[in-house]
């Protein structure tokens, strides 16, 4: 059982929550990720390991509320448990020498995942830019610990916060003023695949960090295959990082729509769950 | 289920019956769901000898002075001598016999392949039907599941010595018992969330219950293996660590990785490695309609393969709903590596068999979905190094099956995960460990057993591994080295390479 010590609500639907993981917190390496489970019946849901302490043993995880479980871990307050925690996972980043000058691009909850990364850069002595953006003001996350790492230029849909518009022009902004080594683009799928595009004329090495659907988080079930410079890979154990110009983003987005329709079913019976006042879990036989 | 009932053990003495009386009676038939009922529910196909049916099936066993079906046994079980407990009406006898043979009897009395192993070999095969010991097994491992406290307890005088154990399926479980046994203190690690392995991700509920197996794992644990959960060896530990932890090591991490077809198409959506179908099925619980665990429930389904792994994906496709389910395999129904009893329940079940159907592309939509799977006409040629006929393509064979969900079935490999975080642990050109006679790795101290040693293979020949590499561990703990020679390692075997669990 793992404790929840710490929760806080960074936007509308992003949730950071500081959990007790001694172990993990001790050998985690940034771009790592674990999988977790709430309980019973859960799913096996991956997570970036957004910060650890290994003094205190525990870890940071960012959540988005997007389906059935992940508004259950995102409902979790301090004091509650999580079954299980498994990790770490997945290879860590590879950072580039000290001196560089690298420009990281994080999109909704992709920012959490950008985070641990951009800390590394930093602490490495890379010169980090950070571009991050959100709908509006609301959906802004983690500039204040972003800032800490180096500079940061912040964007809005509707322009109620910092630069209006998206985070693709202010990345084009960046390389035409050039001296740019490295991008790294975490986000949705559409905003990492249009950053690959843009950076690919510039030569600019760029890294993603691919979001595939994961059962066990180990290489077993080959469900996060994706395809990279036309072989296939599998994003639990080969990445979850990969050389942005090699991935196959369509194929990688149509793959990401084969549980649409059992996550719409869930989340609204998962609604209704809670509107009846019932416990949202359901106790299966597993 | 009806296991273990019936009238209790008659008290009385019985008179024994001479061989020619033993030789008139006819093996017992399994009772079993019938074919259309099962085909629709993932509750056990076999529902288990009555106490009656049991004793009179051992009543079958002429009790050989030299049996061969020990001999036939992976784990070297004591078949006479708990049959003979059997039959004489003394279970917690028979139970405390098979027990001290077999550390996980109710898994093995359910998915052992017995016909190609101690049943084959029994003296009763030559002129008519084996004892059905493998029945007989599971009739007197779920009486001692049901009835512990008829079992005496054992309490070994602790070693000091500590035992790591890298993986919870057969292999290393069959090990865990066996070294808890003599005294060591023994803590098994388990990178998913429940314990069990392939008995529990991969197995299908209907061929082994998943209380049945939690009931074997509790055991061991009251007998005092530890086990820690959610620890994946190569990320959470590695082995260095373990090493300065623990005495001595045990590998028994399996061959999870799953092999592909390596055909146009195999990323469409409705494709599925059976090591992800069946982990969804059984560990996420998606035979469940109310599971949280999402699954495609294909209404027609082709599953590549022809080994058990195959056979329980294409069942378990039936259970889910699939009017149509196909078996496609490159060679012809003798060929089958699959247990005859599975492929005999698959078509009861109503499973269609394609053979000599090799798979070319996977056909899909505009939105990517899976329609058919493209396959081309195989003939049988000369033997290969396995001794089975070697497959050749028929040219301009080609034909599609019709179908919307794909179950790749072919086979795993070693997966690198722990291996590639030891590189002083030594690995074949396939990347499974290399063991000496008494199964241990390049490192001293730590041993491998298992499909990581043999390539995928089955149940119990994992647990044969389990048991020679305890006892190895045991020489090496207590500084016997090197252990007597019934500890050795098996080789791995070929033939067992493409049948799966």
């Amino acid at each position: 059982m793992h404790s929840v010590l710490e929760r806080e609500q960074l936007s509308p639907n992003v949730v950071r929550l500081v959990v007790e993981a001694p172990r993990i917190a001790k050998v985690r390496r940034p771009g790592q990720f674990v999988i977790v489970r709430r309980g019973p019946g859960g799913e096996r849901i991956p997570l970036t390991i957004a910060d650890n302490d290994p003094v205190a043993g525990t870890i940071t995880l960012m959540i988005q509320a997007i389906g059935a479980s992940t508004t259950e871990l995102t409902n979790l307050q301090v004091g509650d448990t999580i079954q299980d925690v498994a990790g770490p996972l997945g290879s860590e980043t590879h950072l580039p020498p000290a001196g560089t000058h690298a420009v990281c691009v994080g999109g909704g909850v992709g920012t959490a995942v950008l985070l641990p990364i951009v800390r590394a850069l930093g602490a490495k002595g890379v010169k980090v830019t950070s571009v991050i953006g959100g709908r509006s003001k609301d959906w802004v996350i983690l500039e204040k610990e972003l800032l800490e790492a180096g500079d940061v230029v912040t964007c809005t849909d509707d322009g109620s916060y910092g630069r209006h518009g998206f985070v693709t022009q202010a990345l084009k902004d960046l390389l035409d003023a050039g001296g740019v080594d490295n991008v790294y683009a975490i986000g949705p799928v559409p905003m990492m695949r249009a950053v690959s595009e843009m950076t690919k004329p510039y030569g600019v090495e760029t890294t993603v960090s691919l979001n595939a659907i994961m059962v066990d988080g180990t290489g077993m079930c080959g469900g996060c295959r994706v395809t990279i410079g036309g072989e296939t890979k599998y994003a639990c154990v080969d990445g979850p990082e990969f050389d942005a110009h090699q991935v196959n983003f369509q194929e990688l987005a149509d793959r990401l729509t084969t549980y649409r329709m059992f996550e719409t079913a869930a989340l609204e019976r998962k609604k209704a769950e809670d509107a009846a006042g019932a416990c949202a879990t359901t106790e299966v036989k597993a | 289920m009806s296991d273990a009932e019936g009238t209790e053990p008659a008290a009385e003495a019985k008179v024994p019956l001479s061989n020619k009386e033993r030789m008139t009676i006819t093996r017992v038939a399994m009772p079993e769901q019938a074919g259309a009922v099962r085909a629709h529910n993932f509750e056990e196909v076999n529902l288990g000898l009555t106490y009656q049916l049991a004793v009179l099936e051992a009543e079958r066993c002429i009790q050989c002075p030299k049996p061969f079906c020990v001999e036939g046994c992976p784990v070297r079980v004591d078949i006479p001598r708990f049959l003979k407990f059997l039959r004489d009406g003394d279970l917690p006898s028979a139970a405390e016999s098979l027990l001290s043979d077999n550390a996980l009897p109710c898994v093995t009395g359910r998915v052992c392949p017995q016909e190609t192993q101690c049943e084959q070999v029994c003296i009763r095969n030559k002129k008519g039907d084996s004892v059905a010991i493998g029945y007989l097994e599971r009739f007197v491992a779920d009486w001692a599941q049901k009835n512990p406290d008829a079992l005496p307890k054992a309490s070994p005088t602790q070693s000091g010595k500590k035992v790591g154990i890298v993986g919870s399926g057969p292999a290393g479980l069959t090990a865990a018992g066996e070294l808890v046994k003599k005294g060591h203190d023994v803590t098994v690690f388990e990178a998913f969330h429940a314990p069990g392995g392939v008995l529990i991700y991969g197995i299908p509920e209907f061929r082994l219950p998943k209380d049945i197996v939690q009931a074997e794992v509790d055991r061991l644990v009251s007998e005092g293996v530890k086990l820690e959960l959610d620890a994946i060896v190569g990320r959470t530990y590695t082995i260095p660590e373990l090493r300065e932890d623990f005495d001595a090591l045990f590998l028994a991490v399996g061959a999870g990785l799953p092999v592909f077809m390596n055909v146009p198409g195999e990323n469409f959506k409705g494709v599925y490695s059976a090591n992800e179908y069946l982990t969804r099925v059984n560990l996420m619980g998606a035979w469940n309609p109310d599971s949280n665990t999402p699954i495609l429930h294909g209404q027609k389904v082709v599953v590549v393969g022809g080994g058990n792994v195959a056979m329980d994906s294409v069942r378990t496709a039936r259970r889910l709903g699939a009017e149509e389910a196909t078996i496609a395999y490159r060679r012809s129904a003798d060929e089958l590596p699959a247990r005859k009893e599975e492929v005999h329940h698959a078509k009861d079940e109503g499973v269609r068999f394609e053979f000599l159907a090799a798979p070319l592309e996977v056909l899909a939509d505009e939105n990517r979905w899976v329609t058919g799977l493209k396959c081309i006409r195989m003939e049988l040629g000369e033997p290969d190094a396995s001794g089975r006929r070697r497959p050749k393509a028929i040219p301009g064979s080609e034909f599609v099956i019709d179908c919307d969900l794909v179950v790749v079935a072919i086979g795993t490999k070693a997966n690198p995960l722990l291996t590639g975080s030891a590189p002083e642990l030594t690995v074949n050109e396939w990347g499974y460990l290399i063991t000496d006679e008494y199964g241990m790795s390049s490192l001293p101290g730590v041993f491998a057993g298992g499909d990581i040693v043999r390539g995928a293979a089955t149940v119990i020949l994992a647990m044969g591994d389990g048991k020679r590499s305890a006892a190895a561990i045991d020489s090496w703990l207590n500084g016997t080295w090197p252990p007597p020679p019934e500890a050795n390692a098996a080789k791995p075997l070929k033939e067992a390479a493409v049948a799966g669990n």
